[in-house]
């Protein structure tokens, strides 16, 4: 390593101590932060020498990180950015605090995605989905699409591992020139299925504009050749099937299909890496919470769940893996939430009908509106407190938007 | 009302359904029937015929892509053109609105509108993305306007249509007015589910699709609450 990143890897590394020190932060951000101020490419730096996956999407790509680095485990230590720390910084500290390592999971923000994928040069870049998510800041899905599109494109070499469920994401992956092949598979391209819940983003081919047709876990464009590619590594039951075809029963700590789903990603991914499943799945298992995600803490008697759902295709899914309990919504508009609150009407939280519903949060109105629209009675409470009172003993399902969220684990001691 | 049900129809959810545009769909069904007045929803997809004899029109927001094809669709259909000139309701939202116009821009190019509404629109310098708050046109008889808005377009109104609403927050239009009205078709940027913070607005359709001057009120706590809130906020940023 050059002395410049040296100095920059060293500098970054004192700052997150100096962050977490000072209770400002858990130090996953600053530091890098600083170390790439001092070396612009510390990141790339840092990166040489390892044999990374980066993984992105809208949604699931915290937890599927904590997965993939749980499998590469077998192999050897796995630097990762297990906070959710998902822009260059992030890496950059993560990268500088573990040190030497043969291998890398990151997260990456969506955004952010071609520019971490030319500064790490990846073996493998796991793609998840793509949906509508905090669209008052955020590029639009199909522009999403365009420039993961354009991005592989540059990088022909790279392994990818991708939703066969979401056209977006098949499209993003498919390039340009096996597309006139009569959408064979890019051969660098290895599939996997999990069920797509959301599909409202991907009514339109984003190939040619024509209706994208559904039928069972099929779908094709009813105007181009673009279709569902075949998958290699499939969720099944409680389990996933690999490309052999060996059926590997997966247990989890972490509820919910979507899950499974993630877990599959990780073994399709930690496969690329020469991990054979049944070395991995034991690994799996042993993941219990992600940054206070899938959390459960007790207090007074409650044992209160914290699912995190940020935008309306992980709301869907955190609906699916609750209990039918008293459950607290939380909403908030802030910065890192995004500032519109219209996607609520994008939920249907029926659902939830028949449950003791509490709802609280700096955007708690915009909540309860949607909520009386949707025929879903509900109690305004003002603090996580009166909340936790407002409920009887037993499971409280809190599910809330990225702030809330945060707010409320602070509230729990920062629970992990 | 052409029938006993009141009929509304949600125009191309395949295309112009961005975020939480089905907010508008729900909340005037649901102030319909709260009122014991049948009503009957239907989403048309792109791929559908349109039919022209329904009481309220809903267009949503969308991409450009989208935006475009679905301008050139519902020109090819004509059934929007068909129930605007006999008398239907019809509320256009961001994309939706700019594609009543006579022309939009989508992709950097021009595209030709549907022309129900004497305006056009082009690219602003910058894009228009948060609250929205102005005071509606006084001869509509509405509560102040709260709404959020993103769009990077500019909208310039003709003679023959009426601003929807004069701004104190927002870009809206042009930075000073926001939306437009003509008879019974109105568009504005105020995106996604603009009804959930304007009650006001949607019993306005309703009682244009019924032909009634007034309606029995609802219980509007929530978005009261809601719209104090929103509107304390802008005035506080201001």
């Amino acid at each position: 390593m050059p002395l410049r990143a040296k100095v920059a890897s060293s500098v970054s590394r004192t700052a997150a101590a100096l962050s977490r020190a000072a209770g400002r932060g858990d130090g996953s951000v600053i530091g890098g932060w600083i170390g790439l101020k001092i070396d612009p490419d510390l990141l790339a730096h840092l990166a040489a020498g390892r044999a990374i996956a980066l993984v992105s999407g809208t949604n699931g790509k915290t937890t599927t990180t904590r997965l993939t680095a749980a499998a590469l485990g077998v192999l050897g230590p796995v630097a990762t950015n297990s906070f959710g720390a998902n822009m260059p910084s992030g890496h950059t500290s993560a990268l500088a605090k573990a040190g030497s390592t043969p291998y890398a999971v990151l997260e990456v923000d969506e955004h952010y995605l071609a520019q971490v994928l030319d500064a790490t040069e990846p073996r493998v870049v796991a793609l998840l989905n793509l949906s509508r998510d905090q669209l008052d800041r955020a590029k639009e899905v199909a522009m999403m699409a365009q420039m993961w599109r354009s991005m592989l494109v540059r990088h022909p070499s790279i392994h990818v591992v991708a939703n066969a469920d979401d056209p977006m994401v098949v499209w993003a992956a498919t390039s340009p020139a096996t597309k006139s092949e009569g959408q064979q598979p890019s051969p660098a391209v290895t599939w996997f299925s999990a069920g797509q819940r959301w599909q409202d983003d991907s009514w339109v081919c984003p190939e040619c504009g024509a209706p994208i047709d559904r039928a069972a876990d099929q779908w094709w464009c009813t105007g181009c050749p673009l279709l569902r590619p075949k998958p290699q590594w499939i969720v099944e039951e409680d389990g996933v099937l690999d490309p052999t075809g060996a059926w590997h029963k997966v247990v989890l700590q972490l509820p919910g299909q979507v899950n499974l789903g993630n877990a599959a990603t990780a073994l399709a991914v930690a496969a690329e890496f020469g991990v054979r499943p049944t070395d991995a799945v034991p690994r799996l298992a042993a993941v219990a919470s992600i940054a206070g995600r899938y959390a459960q803490v007790s207090r007074n008697g409650r044992n209160i769940r914290l699912l995190l759902a940020k935008n309306p295709a992980s709301w869907l899914e955190a609906f699916e893996m609750a209990d039918a309990a008293p459950t607290l919504l939380s909403i908030n508009a802030r910065d890192p939430d995004g500032l519109d609150t219209s996607w609520l009407f994008d939920v249907d939280f029926a659902p939830l009908r028949g449950r003791q519903v509490l709802i609280t949060g700096d955007r708690a109105y915009d909540l309860a509106v949607r909520l009386e629209v949707n025929e879903v009675p509900f109690q305004h409470v003002r603090t996580f407190a009166d909340a936790v009172a407002a409920a009887p003993p037993g499971r409280l399902e809190v599910i809330a938007n990225y702030t809330a969220f945060q707010d409320i684990r602070a509230e729990l001691d920062r629970v992990n | 009302v052409s029938t006993e049900t009141l009929r509304i129809v949600w125009i191309y959810p395949d295309l112009l359904s961005t975020y939480g545009d089905r907010g508008n769909l729900l909340i005037l069904a649901r102030r319909g029937t709260q009122r014991g007045i049948p009503v009957e929803f239907t989403e048309i997809r792109s791929d559908q015929p349109l039919p022209s004899s329904a009481d309220i029109y809903l267009i949503g927001g969308g991409e450009d892509g989208p935006q475009a094809l679905a301008a050139q669709r519902l020109i090819a259909d004509g059934g929007l053109h068909r129930a605007a000139a006999q008398g239907s309701v019809v509320f256009a939202v961001c994309a939706g609105y700019q594609l009543l116009g006579g022309s939009f821009f989508a992709k950097g190019a021009q595209c030709a509108g549907l022309n129900l509404l004497d305006l056009h629109s082009d690219r602003g310098a910058t894009r228009a993305v948060g609250e929205l708050a102005g005071a509606i046109d006084p001869r509509l008889g509405l509560p102040p306007l709260s709404g959020f808005e993103n769009h990077g377009g500019r909208t310039h109104l003709g003679p023959e249509v009426s601003p929807l609403a004069r701004l104190t927050t927002g870009i809206g239009n042009d930075g000073t007015s926001e939306g437009a009205w003509r008879g019974k078709l109105l568009g504005t940027y105020s995106h996604g589910p603009a009804l959930a913070r304007n009650p006001a607005l949607a019993d306005l359709l309703l009682s244009w699709a019924i032909g009634v001057n007034e309606l029995p009120e609802l219980d509007d706590t929530w978005a009261n609450r809601l719209r104090a809130e929103r509107i304390a906020a802008v005035a506080g940023r201001a």
